[in-house]
C-alpha cells in the first residue's frame, strides 16, 4: 500500500537528483571517493518520483532482480533498514552495486520514468540505504535455515563467489571460501579504485557475510595449495564452486613492452589498490607519477579507473589511448565524463605500435599510428584500420596496458576432468552452471570472460541455487 | 598466520626459518617458491622453499637480509608468525636422470639449488655441486650439499675458503678437459646465471636457471614478473621460475629488477636508521597474530 499520496503526473515533474560529487580539481588529487552519496532529503525526493508500476519493468532489468519497487517504497517510507534488508534478499553486496553497477544500462534502462523523462536513480537509492545501514551498525541479516551438514567449497572471493556464498549459507550450508591473496574480495579490491569503491565498504559487506556464517580463507591458491579434487576426496566437500575470474593480463604484444614503467593494468592496480602504494606508509612501491606524462591504452571501466589512479598519483599529464571513436567506448558514461572533468587527455582513433625506451630500460615514449572506422566487426562496432603513414610519438614515462583479460589456467590445468574451451575458460552449462565434473560449478567472469560485478553476481547465485538442488539429490 | 618453528643464523644476514605450513609442505616440489607478507604495510615477495617435511607440516626458507622486508623478516624469532604466506607457487623443477649434472649455488642461491640437486641425485645423476661466495662465511648448506653430491668444489672470491675465483671457473676447466655434462643448474645472482649461460651455451650443455623477478601475486594475475626469452615473454611466477637459460634476456632481466631500486634504497635507509622501532612493530604484529588469530591487522 502505497503512502505517497503524491499523483504520478506531479511526480514526473519532480527533476532526477544529482549525486553530489568531489569538485574535480580536488578530486583528482586525492585517493577519496568522488560521489559522495544522496542525504536523507535527497533520497527520499528521489524515491518519491517512483511510479510504483504494476509491472516494474526495473526489477527485470537487474541480473539479480532485486525487489526495486519494493526497497523504494520503504525509502518513501523513512525505513531505510527495512529497505537494505529487503535489498539483501536478492543482492548480498548492495554497498558495493549501488555504486559500480551499470544501472543506465540495467535497472534504469528500463524505468518507465525514463521514456519521457529522467529514470529513477535507483543505483542512487541502493547505495544511500546501504550506506545508512553501514553508518548505523544494524544490519539486515538474513535469516539462516536449519544445517544440512553440505560442505561447500568456493574458489575465489570476488562478486561471484561472494554472491553464492551469501545465498549457499542462508540454505544452511557450510560454505568456505579460499582466496590467494591475503584479503578478501578479489577485483573488488584489488582492482576497483579506492575512489570509487572504498576498501572499507568490501571489508563491512565481507563482514556481513562472515556474521552469516561464511568461513573465509586466505593465502589459498586452489591448484597449487590444494587442488580440486583434494576438496572433495581429503576435505570432504560435497560441492565445488569456480569463481576464479578472468584474471590473466593482455599485453599489446608489441616492441618494448618489457621497459620499466609498462605495467599491465591488473599490475598497475593491484599495486596502488591491494597494496596501497599511494599511501607512503606502506612498503609497495609503484612508478612515481609526479611530475611525469603517463599513458593508459584502453577504452574500458579498467582504462579509466587505470588512468585516474595515474592522474591521483601526481601524473603531469595523463593520456586514455584508445583504438576506436569515443563513441565505441565501453566504459560508463560516468567514468567517462569523470575522466574528462579530472583533466585526462583522450588520444581516440589511436593504437600504440611500439614503445621506445633508454639504455637503462625506462619507457621514454610510445609511438603510436592514427586509425579510421572501417566496417562493423563481429562486436557489431565499426573496426579501427590504421592510417599508413599517420605514426607519431608520444613522449611518456609510464604505460598501462587496460585492454582486458583472460582466464587463468590454474585451477583448469590442476583438474583434468574439467573441460574448457577455446581461449581457456570454463565450459559450464548454461541454466545450471554445473561443469564436466560431478559436484564441480563454475560461475562468474571464468566462464564468461571480463563482464561486470553484477553480471559476475547473477552467476553467482545461478550457481548458488543450482549447487543448493544438486546437494538435495545426494543420498547422504 | 604462519608459526616460526626454528630461526637460526646459518651466514651473515642468512637466516634460516622452519615455518609450520601443512599444506604447502606436502604438497612442494623441489624449485617451487613461496610468497610472503612479514607485517600489515609490508609488501609481497617471493622465496624459493629450500627444504619441506610433510610430515612435520614444516616447511624451510632461508633468507637473506638484502632489503627492507628481508631484513624485517631476519627479525623474527621461532615463537612468533609469519603473517601471509602463499603456495607452492610455480612449476617444479624438471629432474630427470640427465647423466652428469653440475648444480652451481652462488651465495644463497645455494638453498634454492639443494632441494633439486637432492632431487637429481635421487634420479640416478652424476651431481658435482660448486658452492660459491663472497668469502668463507657466505658459503652455505656445505654439509647438507655434501650429504647429496658425488663431488662439491667449493669458490670464494677472496680465497678465504675452497679455491679463490669465481664459481664458473671450475665449470669452464671442467668443459675444457672434455669432461662430460648434460646438464647444468645455476642459481644465484644475475650476472652469475647469466655468466653460467654464456660458459655453456657454445657448448650446448642443456642449463637452467631459476629466475627470481619481481612480483606481486605469484598466480600469473600481474605479469611484472615478465621474462623476455626467445620465444617472447614468459612470466616467471607461473612458467618459470626455471628457464632455459640460452633463451633468456639476461640484460632485460637486470634492468627490471632494478625498476625499483631509488625505492628500495630508501626504504633500506629507512629501516637502518629506525631498526629498533620498525623491530619492535614488526614483533607486536607477528606475537598478536599468534596470540588471537581471529583478530587480522588491517592497514
Amino acid at each position: 500500500m502505497s503512502l505517497n499520496k503524491i499523483p504520478p503526473k506531479e511526480r514526473t515533474k519532480i527533476p532526477r537528483v544529482h549525486m553530489p560529487e568531489q569538485p574535480a580539481e580536488f578530486r583528482r588529487a586525492n585517493f577519496e571517493e568522488v560521489n559522495q552519496g544522496l542525504t536523507i532529503l535527497g533520497a527520499t525526493t528521489e524515491a518519491i518520483r517512483c511510479l510504483e508500476c504494476a509491472k516494474p519493468h526495473c526489477i527485470d532489468g537487474c541480473p539479480v532482480n532485486v525487489n526495486i519497487r519494493e526497497f523504494v517504497r520503504l525509502v518513501t517510507e523513512g525505513d531505510y533498514l527495512a529497505a537494505a534488508a529487503k535489498i539483501r534478499e536478492d543482492n548480498v553486496l548492495p554497498a558495493i552495486t549501488g555504486r559500480v553497477c551499470p544501472q543506465e544500462t540495467q535497472c534504469e534502462a528500463c524505468c518507465v520514468l525514463g521514456k519521457k523523462h529522467e529514470p529513477l536513480g535507483i543505483g542512487y537509492l541502493e547505495r544511500f540505504v546501504a550506506d545508512y545501514e553501514r553508518e548505523h551498525g544494524v544490519f539486515g541479516i538474513p535469516e539462516r535455515a536449519p544445517l544440512t551438514g553440505r560442505k561447500i567449497a568456493i574458489v575465489g572471493s570476488g562478486p561471484a563467489g561472494l554472491s553464492a556464498a551469501g545465498d549457499l549459507v542462508r540454505k544452511g550450508h557450510e560454505v568456505t571460501v579460499f582466496e590467494a591473496l591475503h584479503e578478501i574480495g578479489g577485483v573488488l579490491l584489488y582492482g576497483i579504485p579506492q575512489f570509487r569503491l572504498p576498501k572499507e565498504i568490501v571489508e563491512h559487506e565481507v563482514n556481513v557475510l562472515r556474521q552469516m556464517g561464511v568461513d573465509f580463507q586466505t593465502n589459498v591458491v586452489i591448484g597449487k595449495t590444494v587442488t580440486i579434487d583434494e576438496l572433495m576426496t581429503e576435505e570432504g566437500y560435497h560441492a565445488v564452486l569456480i569463481a576464479t575470474g578472468a584474471g590473466l593480463p593482455k599485453f599489446l604484444e608489441v616492441p618494448g613492452e618489457h621497459y620499466n614503467g609498462v605495467y599491465s593494468a591488473n599490475e598497475f592496480l593491484t599495486r596502488v589498490n591491494l597494496m596501497k602504494a599511494y599511501d607512503p606508509s606502506y612498503d609497495e612501491p609503484v612508478f612515481d607519477c609526479r611530475g611525469h606524462d603517463i599513458a593508459v591504452v584502453g577504452g574500458g571501466n579498467t582504462a579509466m579507473d587505470a588512468v585516474r589512479t595515474a592522474c591521483r598519483l601526481g601524473a603531469r599529464t595523463s593520456y586514455l589511448i584508445y583504438r576506436r571513436s569515443e563513441t565505441e567506448m565501453p566504459a560508463r558514461l560516468e567514468e567517462v565524463k569523470h575522466a574528462k572533468e579530472e583533466g585526462i587527455q583522450f588520444l581516440c582513433l589511436t593504437n600504440p605500435v611500439e614503445f621506445c625506451g633508454n639504455d637503462k630500460g625506462w619507457l621514454q615514449a610510445v609511438r603510436c599510428i592514427r586509425m579510421e572506422l572501417g566496417e562493423p566487426d563481429a562486436s557489431g562496432r565499426r573496426s579501427p584500420i590504421p592510417i599508413p603513414g599517420s605514426e607519431f610519438d608520444l613522449p611518456i614515462q609510464m604505460a598501462v596496458i587496460a585492454l582486458g583479460t583472460g582466464a587463468n589456467p590454474l585451477v583448469q590445468s590442476t583438474t583434468p576432468d574439467l573441460q574448457t574451451n577455446r581461449k581457456g575458460y570454463i565450459a559450464a552449462d548454461a541454466e545450471t552452471l554445473a561443469t564436466s565434473k560431478r559436484g564441480v560449478f563454475a560461475a562468474g567472469d571464468i566462464v564468461t570472460g571480463s563482464a561486470t560485478v553484477i553480471l559476475a553476481m547473477a552467476a553467482g547465485r545461478k550457481a548458488a541455487a543450482s549447487i543448493d538442488q544438486y546437494l538435495q539429490t545426494l543420498s547422504n | 598466520m604462519f608459526p616460526i618453528v626454528e630461526a637460526e643464523f646459518i651466514a651473515p644476514d642468512v637466516k634460516r626459518f622452519v615455518i609450520e605450513a601443512p599444506r604447502i609442505a606436502r604438497k612442494r616440489r623441489a624449485g617451487q617458491f613461496v610468497i610472503v607478507r612479514v607485517h600489515p604495510h609490508g609488501e609481497r615477495i617471493p622465496l624459493t622453499i629450500a627444504d619441506g617435511d610433510p610430515r612435520r607440516g614444516v616447511i624451510t626458507l632461508i633468507v637473506q637480509g638484502i632489503g627492507k622486508t628481508t631484513k624485517l623478516m631476519n627479525l623474527l624469532e621461532a615463537g612468533e608468525s609469519i603473517l601471509d604466506l602463499v603456495g607452492p607457487l610455480g612449476r617444479a623443477s624438471e629432474v630427470e636422470n640427465f647423466g652428469t649434472a653440475v648444480v652451481i649455488g652462488g651465495g644463497v642461491g645455494a638453498a634454492i639449488a639443494y632441494p633439486t640437486a637432492k632431487a637429481l641425485r635421487e634420479a640416478g645423476n652424476h651431481v658435482i655441486s660448486i658452492l660459491g661466495g663472497r668469502s668463507r662465511e657466505l658459503v652455505i648448506l656445505e654439509p647438507e650439499i655434501r650429504a647429496i653430491s658425488d663431488e662439491v668444489l667449493v669458490t670464494t672470491d677472496d680465497g678465504s675458503y675452497g679455491r679463490k675465483g669465481l664459481v664458473i671457473d671450475p665449470l669452464k676447466e671442467m668443459i675444457a678437459l672434455g669432461r662430460p655434462i648434460d646438464y647444468v643448474l645455476a642459481i644465484g645472482p644475475v650476472r652469475m646465471m647469466q655468466a653460467v649461460a654464456e660458459t655453456t651455451r657454445p657448448h650446448h650443455i642443456r642449463t637452467v636457471v631459476s629466475l627470481n623477478s619481481l612480483m606481486v601475486d605469484g598466480t600469473g594475475m600481474c605479469g611484472g614478473c615478465r621474462i623476455i626469452t626467445n620465444d617472447g615473454a614468459r612470466f616467471a611466477c607461473v612458467d618459470g621460475p626455471e628457464f632455459d637459460a640460452h633463451t633468456v634476456n639476461f640484460e632485460i632481466l637486470v634492468q627490471r629488477n632494478r625498476a625499483y631500486a631509488d625505492r628500495e634504497a630508501e626504504e633500506l635507509r629507512e629501516f637502518q636508521e629506525h631498526t629498533e622501532e620498525m623491530a619492535n612493530e614488526v614483533h607486536h604484529w607477528c606475537r598478536l597474530e599468534s596470540a588471537c588469530p581471529e583478530v587480522g591487522p588491517r592497514g
